[in-house]
């Protein structure tokens, strides 16, 4: 499991966090959202988590978990300011959101679960394995469209995944979890 | 009054024997449940009988609380073993027994000082009957109320976490269960009134007309009952469920499922 460590992100830097199965990379995540009670803080901005409301936080700080819920019954209901503005670049139509989410394939929800969260506009991003249901066409439009979502609203994002080539895709930096702690790794850029 | 003779609840009883011998032969399995639920109704009726008998006879407020006291903590005990996840420690108990006493007491207190006006205000005859059937009806919602909101909040724990993860404050992450809670505890009273004198003659006037009551006056009393039991039920539900969603988060918002135990 990961123990006490600690780390910075600059705004618009795109961390990513690989490692073994089990080693705690989710609750990391969790506890970075404040979902999970934790010792340490942490800082956005200088605010610390726990100086401003929880809900406000979240909003900031917003976590996509590999599986995506949906309560109401369709897609559409879930977006409250009307339709999102990337499904086109995601590869979803738009007829997708009057589905019944029930009928939703788990990569096409996984997509619509991203632009639910990014319609929040956070400042940081935290991703827990965004493209685990997706086939590679997909995955590179999920890369792409937070890519242009980080630059455009200059947020930082930490990303967790196991694919050496998507860390080297999209990642400004890599930490790689060892025993408990995080090593930096070099980032070989193949572009 | 027709009065009741020893042998005449023994002709009754033989028929639950009957009953037994029948569904025991066609292998139901249930012949001894029944049989220890009759004699259980058998010993406690003449109980309380004996314990009202007493009380009647001896009209003083600290019999009457004494008594009242009793029935709100066997009530607390039994809200709780209803549930299939309760909150961990005393909250388990003092949630359900704690909204039980503030609604149940409340109303009938009301209703014997404010509508009945009898003096004094505590004369068992009406208090004891009055929070008897006041205490059972909103048992029975918050039991179920309670039940259905932790139940639920543990089925659909990764749709709460979801909408807090959206930036949704733990009020509106709730509501859609909270709101199903609270239906489901005030459905049966609902009912009950709905099919009043239609479907059902409700046990409370029955027992008044058996007794000799005119049917008028009887009826009134049930409307009274009715409208008593529903208020009852209703702020006794909407209290616990209220209380007991916003126990399922944390200071900062975060559900706290480890704050409920399995029974």
């Amino acid at each position: 499991m990961i123990g006490p460590v600690s780390f910075s992100l600059d705004a618009g830097e795109c961390l990513c966090l690989s490692g073994p199965s089990g080693t705690g990379k989710s609750l990391l995540l969790r506890a970075i959202a404040d979902l999970d009670p934790h010792e340490g803080s942490v800082w956005l901005d200088g605010t610390a988590s726990d100086a401003i409301a929880p809900a406000l936080w979240r909003c900031r700080v917003g976590l996509l978990p590999p599986d995506s819920s949906w309560w109401l019954p369709r897609a559409i209901d879930h977006f409250h300011d009307g339709q999102p503005l990337s499904l086109d670049s995601l590869g979803l139509e738009p007829g997708l959101l009057g589905e019944p989410v029930a009928r939703l394939s788990s990569g096409e929800r996984q997509r619509l679960a991203l632009l639910r969260l990014l319609a929040n506009t956070p400042r940081v991003l935290l991703l827990d394995e965004p493209t685990a249901n997706l086939d590679p066409a997909s995955t590179l439009r999920v890369e792409a469209v937070i890519g242009e979502f980080r630059k455009t609203h200059q947020a930082a994002v930490i990303w967790v995944s196991h694919d050496p080539a998507q860390i080297a895709r999209v990642a400004n930096r890599h930490l790689r979890v060892s025993g408990s702690e995080l090593r930096e790794q070099t980032v070989e850029h193949n572009t | 009054m027709i009065t009741l003779s020893n042998p005449d609840l023994a002709i009754a009883a033989v028929l639950v024997l009957a009953l037994a011998l029948l569904s025991a032969r066609l292998q139901a399995d249930v012949s001894r449940q029944l049989l220890i639920a009759a004699a259980r109704t058998a010993i406690q009726l003449t109980l309380i009988g004996l314990v009202l008998k007493t009380l009647f006879a001896n009209v003083h407020l600290v019999w009457v609380t004494l008594m009242a006291l009793f029935m709100l903590l066997v009530a607390g005990r039994e809200v709780m073993a209803r549930q299939k996840r309760r909150f961990r420690g005393w909250w388990g108990y003092a949630l359900g027994t704690v909204s039980m006493f503030l609604s149940s007491f409340a109303v009938a207190v009301f209703a014997l000082v404010v509508i009945l006006g009898d003096t004094p205000w505590y004369t068992p005859q009406y208090a004891i009957p009055l929070l008897g059937m006041l205490l059972g009806n909103t048992m029975n919602g918050i039991a179920i109320a309670m039940d259905r909101l932790t139940t639920t909040a543990w089925e659909q724990r990764e749709i709460i976490e979801a909408r807090l993860m959206l930036g949704q404050s733990w009020d509106e992450a709730i509501s859609a269960i909270r709101q199903q809670a609270i239906r489901s505890g005030l459905i049966p009273i609902i009912n009950a009134m709905a099919a009043a004198g239609v479907v059902s003659l409700p046990g409370m006037m029955t027992g008044q007309i058996l007794a000799g009551a005119p049917p008028v006056e009887a009826v009134k009393y049930q409307i009274l009952i009715m409208f008593l039991i529903t208020v009852g039920t209703g702020l006794g539900t909407l209290g616990a469920v209220s209380i007991g969603s916003r126990r399922l988060f944390d200071a900062r918002q975060r559900l706290c499922l480890d704050r409920l135990r399995e029974n």
